[in-house]
């Protein structure tokens, strides 16, 4: 999961990083007394918030307020800002950047920093990024924070400021169950104060269980996604109008792929896991036709689901909500016969394989 | 001869008293899995389809020596379980639990690699050595015997892949689920190296997915087998930043995108097939 800015910064407040002082305000009139000269920002969890206009700049109280008038209520990607943050405005001598994140293919985290920050990480030239990997079996090393001193090229005073953030950053990646810490720019102020300039923290949802604060956070999910997580539904909602109903994350995906090679477009995917419990089968169709599919294509390779309670599941669905939206159903598992028979006695079309199916879902689109 | 698991393994099961711990061991019996031994703290002296249950690992290791063990534990029990297996002296763990926080696999895949311990998943369907043994959750009756290996990342994509070859009769050796998560135990790289050690092998079928670098890794790794290796890629339609179900399937700035996988497998001369029941047919068009 991620976090609007405000929140990240207070994160790393609790882990001693130090931050930009700031005010947040849900209207203009909130802006009660921001530290001034001050950078009023959008609160989104989408990045582009600059190029919209939802990032602004005020020497006065007047001039936040006005400012925050202007960026509430902006659309920005598929968010309404309903907060700005007003935030003390820095004196930068020189923009670094540092993040610790996760590297699959070696199994560790990673330490990233440049002297050349304050710009998309991507385009750094990889002779000017330096790269440590962090051993997860006995953490964070002080020769790790010598070697990113040495690289960093500051002065001393300075070097000490970074390394003891990078230390801190390590902390709180670690005791916030991060997937991401990034600090960019990591700010060294006129003054000589080295200072997180924008943080950003992506968090892992597995870990949600061990950080009960983050159930309430504001999740980067549609209404409907917000509902179906509720309810312990993977649910996916993308632009296209075929609704699928699979089991498994690959063979969602591949649903997809197979429907888009028959020239349609999965408009929402839900994945139903391992369940062959009707009430859940039901529980999918009413979130799913929430998202007003054209047509629905159930596709379920159960091996030890058992296929006639899914078509049951099904059948009890498309009678409880009376939809006319044709379904194209494909369940392959234990008792597949008797599941052929319960689809098509609920005038479901049902099918062999996958392919068949997604043939048919993208010829019946909108034909009720 | 296969590969991770055969005629000799002894397999014990973590959290054998559970629905699915349960179900899984009459399914891995059925398979003519050697299942010697459950785990349960709080359970210990009943058992499970005549199969014993232990308090600890270590009491099921000096009663029955299990070789391996299947983690059927849920996420916030799992890396204590693993570890306790590790320390049992089980050389294999398979670990089918899903959504273990990345930061415990951070702790106990290096320590099981340090400790010289081979880990399948997390978050995986397990492996299977068709005809042989089981230590997971694939269905029983898609396997065929045969020289095909099969490496995957998903879990049901996997099944209807199998199936397919099965009934075009391509039968496996052995069949590894590797897992859907960022970190896993055995990288599709360690998973080829197997199979291309592996004499009864001819092949071997990548099932791979969006998200990561593994398959442009085994992309590079093929290049310098002796076997020819065939691929489908799953989420070629999938948008960017979207995770799409499993937490290691998500293009993040244009890193792990289909076509980039697609395009190394092209390059290493991998046929790469465009939906699941393609992949029969590029190896029968090969052969």
């Amino acid at each position: 999961m991620k976090f609007y800015e405000y929140k990240a910064h207070n994160i790393f407040r609790k882990y001693g990083i130090p931050v930009p002082r700031g005010v947040l305000a849900a209207t203009p009139e909130g802006l009660v007394d921001p530290p001034l000269p001050c950078v009023v920002k959008a609160q989104v969890l989408v990045g582009g918030r600059g190029k919209a206009g939802g990032i602004k700049f005020a020497h006065s109280v007047a001039e936040a307020r006005e400012a925050a008038r202007a960026i509430l209520g902006m659309t920005i990607g598929p968010y309404t800002v309903k907060q700005v943050y007003a935030q003390e405005m820095l004196e930068i001598a020189q923009e670094l950047y540092l993040s610790i994140a996760i590297d699959r293919s070696a199994r560790s985290p990673l330490l990233m920093a440049s002297a050349l920050g304050g710009m998309d990480i991507e385009a750094v030239p990889a002779d000017k990024l330096f790269r440590m990997h962090i051993p997860p079996l006995v953490g964070l090393q002080p020769y790790v924070l010598r070697a990113l001193a040495r690289r960093l090229g500051l002065p001393k005073d300075a070097a000490a400021q970074v390394t003891d953030i990078a230390r801190r950053a390590y902390d709180l990646f670690k005791g916030e169950d991060a997937e991401i810490v990034e600090i960019n720019p990591l700010a060294v102020l006129k003054d000589g104060r080295v200072v997180a300039g924008d943080a950003k923290l992506v968090v892992d949802d597995n870990a949600e269980y061990r950080h009960p604060e983050y159930a309430e956070l504001e999740q980067d999910r549609t209404p409907l996604e917000e509902e179906a997580h509720d309810k312990g539904i993977t649910f996916i909602q993308l632009d296209g109008d075929i609704g699928v109903i699979a089991n498994g994350a690959g063979l969602t995906m591949a649903t997809l792929d197979v429907l888009n090679l028959k020239g349609g477009r999965g408009g929402a995917f839900l994945d139903l896991g391992g369940t062959d419990d009707p009430e859940k089968v039901k529980q999918a169709f009413e979130i799913l036709l929430k998202a007003e599919p054209s047509v629905i294509f159930l596709n379920i390779f159960g091996g030890i689901t058992k296929a006639d309670t899914v078509a049951v599941g099904a059948e009890e669905a498309l009678k409880a909500f009376g939809t006319k939206v044709p379904v194209v159903a494909r369940i392959k598992g234990v008792n597949e016969k008797r599941a052929k028979e319960i689809l098509s006695d609920a005038g479901m079309h049902s099918v062999e394989d996958l392919e068949e199916g997604a043939e048919l879902a993208v010829k019946l689109r909108g034909s009720h | 001869m296969a590969v991770l698991i055969d005629r000799d393994t002894r397999l014990m099961v973590q959290g054998i008293t559970g629905h699915q711990g349960q179900f899984h061991t009459r399914e891995m019996l059925d398979f003519g899995t050697k299942v010697v031994a459950g785990v349960t703290p709080g359970k210990g002296g009943s058992d499970v389809h005549g199969v014993p249950v232990f308090d600890s690992c270590e009491e099921a290791m000096s009663a029955a020596r299990p070789t391996a063990s299947v983690v059927f534990v849920p996420a916030p029990y799992a890396k204590d379980a693993a570890i306790e297996a590790i320390e049992a002296g089980v050389k294999l763990l398979v670990i089918i639990t899903e959504r273990i926080p990345v930061h415990d696999c951070l702790d106990l895949i290096p320590y099981a690699r340090a400790k010289g311990v081979t880990v399948i998943g997390p978050n995986c369907p397990g492996i299977a050595t068709a005809g042989v043994a089981k230590a997971g959750i694939l269905p029983n009756h898609i396997f065929a015997r045969g020289p095909w290996g099969v490496i995957s990342r998903s879990g049901t994509l996997t099944y209807e892949i199998v199936d397919a070859m099965t009934r075009a009769g391509l039968g496996q050796t052995t069949c590894v689920g590797i897992g859907g998560d960022p970190i896993n135990g055995t990288s599709m790289v360690e998973a080829l190296a197997l199979f291309e050690r592996d004499l009864e092998t001819r092949g071997v079928v990548v099932v791979g997915e969006i998200g990561g670098t593994a398959e442009e890794e085994a992309a590079r790794f093929v290049r310098t087998m002796s076997k020819p290796v065939f691929a489908y890629i799953a989420g070629r339609t999938a948008p960017p930043g979207k995770r799409m179900g499993h937490a290691g399937a998500i293009i993040q700035r244009g890193m792990g995108t289909a076509e980039s996988k697609v395009q190394a497998f092209g390059e290493a001369g991998v046929p790469v097939a465009r939906y699941p029941r393609e992949v029969p047919d590029l190896i029968r068009s090969s052969q």
